[in-house]
């Protein structure tokens, strides 16, 4: 109101200088006039002077409602009409100024309205020309897609700060944190009672993997990392094939294969990472029941086969042995061969079944394998560490994490126990198999002790690897032993490891060529998610738009949350398919008014989880986003009453579409929802459920960004402090 | 003077067999069926030569071989290793932690024999 408020400032400065000219011009013709007819006005004046003072007041008064008149015809409307032309420039170019007022402003806003249909028209084609040019890169996209889309492999691309920029469905499914099935089995156990408050099916449409989103909520860091170290290392070497290779669990117990390869520039630097999954479940438990099957039927056989030959050369060889002795002979030959007749049909039958696999492992040199140990080592125990001798020209096939982290487990036992601070490493070639050994001195572990540590599980800092020295070392088809010399106190771990002959494997230069960049690569530079965040521009934040469905309108009065609905807002884009949208169960009954409104029926809520199970999980699906919702106090007060029940606050910079529409529009009264979008031309659909409103609130706060930029609002600091300063900020629910 | 010889493995069909060959062939015999009896009968019987079985209940053969060879009084006794493992990197493991002699089954009954012998002449 500040402009009417200022037109209001001048006018009554006219106002008060035309009575002051009045008020001169009756004292300059008094002092014009001869002492006789001075004093002549002079009695007029004061026997008339109660109705000249009555015309004076008269004629301020309608002087007054005058410029009240011309301020309301001229001033406002202008204004009205700069505000209505600004909706054209900006956001609603379809939109027509209305015509009405004073025939000048009637010609000056047809005016407006022939501009805005030229400026339309020019706007359609510069549209039409840029359709055309977008059509081809989406045709180009759309067969990158198509492509991924049939990939058996999951692939996700994240930039150097860890955010994901691409991604493809199998990688989704690989890395989605329900695992199939689960919700069948709520389904099939729950009883009613229990199925109310079970965590139901997951919102979270696919997990956690999401544009902008952080790879580290989906791969364990510590792998991450590790992939990083070898890559930057071998980037160093300037090595041609850049790509670092390790097997994870995720969850549904999948075992995966990942790979690792940098995506550079044109400086060579890293600028981000191209990770493809490949599910090794399937392959790893047939592969493991096969070596079982035939390293069991082996032994077996060995062993039957043994006890056969052992009988029957005695017989031949002490053929004067006794008969009774003789027939107990015969009797263990028959009886091992029927024994292992029997194990062979049953062996071969279940071998027939699986279907060849292997334990997938990288080719690695000696030197790197060395490198990568002792740096494990030394940052995980701080134990010192030195390498012995190194065969340069050996090549192990291994998986490099889970080696490097068993003995970096063993270090740490031995320096835990023992008191050991340095350790050697030496590697050196044996018959087939590499001999990899960890050496030290000083006080030695029993015997029982280092058997117990060989074949416990490896449990370190970041997350519990589930295998032992001796399984990674048997999962390798080598083995592990230890040896002391009492005599000197020395004592080394040995592990035998494959060796083979390096090939050449993926080339990365490839993927560098083929980069699509017509994906979200933007993110390549976004801020990361610091206290920063305060500066950084409004149109480059990732946001969770939100909105909540409740039993009325009293979240102090006992009325629950009945729905949440939310989606992202990436670089500028509605992500449609990275949405929340979930019924809660409010464990009491719903207002009438609120079941016309929101068109939820109480028993459709029967069965939904309550507010403690679905809270968390919005809490999770809005980390690290700034939250927008359209009158936001209203539904962070039903959040903030539920902090102490669920145990989550959400503590995300909050944006209120409300408060911004009244900040960009100071001179509209009313910023509902629907009148803003239709202000901003969004259309109206898909109203009055908590997932519809998200939408439509997050189609509007993008029309917002520019507008807001318009009036020099350009970081998420200036849209809080400018929502701060609006009326609306006082209203407190 | 006859040398002893402890027959450590838990199949009879082939301890019997063993146990036969080796009595045949002068020698004094005892059998233990698992690890645990290994290292029971070890401190009274002495025995010259051992064949042990790494497949064994309680406590398997390369522990026993580990705990013999951390004895400095047993360091003279003979350790052949007996075993259906057939993968030569358990043999290399075995006499890595300090058996004498590794055998696979199945094995020849003379040689086995004569790999007896042999170690224990040298010891004489």
């Amino acid at each position: 109101m500040t402009h009417v408020r200022r037109s209001l400032v001048t006018l009554a400065l006219a106002v008060a200088g035309a009575v002051a000219f009045l008020g001169g011009s009756a004292a300059v013709f008094y002092a014009s006039l001869s002492p006789a007819d001075k004093e002549a006005v002079s009695s007029i004046a004061a026997r008339k002077g109660v109705v000249l003072a009555m015309l004076g007041l008269v004629m301020v008064v309608s002087l007054g409602v005058l410029v009240e008149f011309l301020l309301r015809r001229y001033v406002v409307a202008a204004h009205a009409l700069v505000e209505e032309t600004d909706l054209i420039l900006g956001p609603n170019p379809s939109r027509r100024v209305h015509v009405a007022g004073t025939p000048e402003f009637r010609a000056l806003a047809q005016a407006v309205n022939r501009f805005a249909e030229r400026h339309q028209e020019l706007q359609d084609a510069v549209a039409e020309r840029i359709r055309k040019a977008q059509a081809d890169v989406e045709e180009e996209k759309n067969r990158l897609a198509a492509l991924m889309s049939e990939l058996a492999q999951g692939v996700i691309v994240f930039n150097t700060e860890g955010r994901i920029l691409l991604y493809n469905s199998r990688a989704k499914y690989l890395l989605s944190a329900a695992p199939l099935g689960s919700a069948a089995e709520n389904g099939a156990n729950g009883g009613r009672a229990s199925k109310a408050d079970g965590p139901g099916p997951s919102p979270l449409a696919g997990g956690l993997v999401g544009l902008g989103r952080s790879i580290f909520g989906v791969v364990d860091r510590g792998l991450i990392l590790h992939g990083l170290e070898n890559l930057q290392h071998l980037l160093q070497d300037q090595e041609t094939t850049l790509i670092s290779q390790f097997v994870t669990t995720a969850p549904g117990d999948h075992i995966l294969r990942i790979q690792m390869a940098p995506v550079l520039d044109r400086e060579q630097a890293i600028t981000g990472y191209v990770l493809t999954l490949e599910d090794m479940t399937q392959a790893i438990e047939f592969g493991g029941r096969r070596d079982a099957l035939l390293q069991t039927l082996m032994e077996t056989t060995r062993s039957s086969v043994g006890s056969i030959r052992a009988a029957i050369e005695n017989i031949l060889e002490f053929p004067e042995m006794s008969v009774e002795r003789r027939e107990r002979f015969c009797t263990i030959i028959r009886d091992e061969a029927v024994d292992l007749s029997g194990r062979l049909d049953a062996g071969a039958a279940e071998f027939s079944e699986h279907v060849r696999a292997h334990w997938p492992l990288e080719d690695m040199r000696a030197r790197d394998l060395i490198g990568l140990i002792r740096r494990r080592i030394e940052s995980t125990n701080a134990v010192h560490t030195h390498a012995d001798e190194v065969d340069d020209s050996l090549w192990l096939k291994i998986d490099s994490y889970s080696v490097a982290r068993a003995l970096s487990y063993l270090a740490s036992r031995l320096r835990e126990e023992c008191g050991v601070t340095e350790v050697g490493l030496r590697l050196g070639p044996g018959p087939r198999l590499a001999r990899l050994d960890m050496t030290w001195s000083g006080m030695n572990p029993q015997v029982e002790t280092m058997q117990r540590w060989e074949s416990e599980p490896v449990s370190l800092g970041e997350g519990a690897n589930p295998y032992s020295l001796r399984e990674v070392a048997e999962r390798h088809g080598g083995d592990v032993w230890h040896q002391m010399d009492p005599s000197d106190g020395t004592a080394y771990v040995r592990l035998l490891l494959p060796v083979t002959q390096p090939d050449s494997g993926w080339d990365v230069r490839v993927v560098r060529e083929s980069r699509p960049e017509y994906y979200d690569f933007d993110l390549f530079h976004q801020p990361g998610q610091t206290p920063q965040l305060d500066e950084v521009p409004l149109a480059r934040l990732t946001y969770t738009v939100f909105d909540t469905e409740t039993t009325g309108l009293h979240p102090s009065g006992g009325d629950e949350i009945i729905s949440i609905g939310a989606i992202r807002i990436v670089n500028g884009r509605l992500l449609q398919s990275e949405v929340f949208d979930q019924l809660i169960n409010p464990h009491r009954s719903i207002s009438p008014t609120s079941i016309a409104i929101t068109g939820i029926a109480p028993e459709i809520l029967v069965g939904q989880p309550s507010i403690g199970v679905v809270l968390p999980q919005f809490h999770r699906f809005a980390e690290e986003t700034v939250l927008v919702a359209h009158n936001a106090a209203f539904d962070m007060r039903f959040l903030q009453m539920k902090e102490e029940q669920t145990g989550v606050r959400f503590i995300n910079p909050l944006l209120d579409t409300l408060l911004l529409s009244a900040v960009i529009h100071p001179n509209q009264e009313v910023h509902r929802l629907e009148m803003i979008a239709e202000r901003l031309g969004v259309s109206l659909v898909g109203r009055h459920t908590a997932l519809g409103d998200a939408i439509l609130t997050g189609e509007a706060f993008l029309k917002m960004i520019p507008l807001l930029a318009d009036k020099g609002i350009h970081t998420l600091r200036q849209a809080r402090e400018a929502a701060e300063k609006t009326y609306y900020a006082r209203v407190v629910y | 003077m006859t040398k002893k010889v402890l027959i450590a493995d838990d199949e009879p069909n082939i301890v019997i067999s063993l146990e036969f060959l080796l009595e045949h062939n002068g020698y004094d015999v005892r059998v233990a069926h698992d690890g645990q009896e290994v290292l029971d009968q070890l401190p009274e019987y002495q025995p010259d030569l051992i064949l042990l079985d790494v497949m064994m209940p309680v406590r398997n053969g390369f522990e026993i071989c580990q705990t013999i060879r951390a004895n400095p009084e047993w360091q003279g006794m003979k350790i052949v290793m007996l075993t259906a493992k057939g993968r030569d990197i358990e043999a290399t493991k075995g006499l890595a932690l300090g058996a004498d002699a590794y055998v696979t089954k199945p094995f020849s009954t003379k040689e086995l024999v004569e790999r007896v012998r042999e170690l224990l002449d040298d010891a004489a």
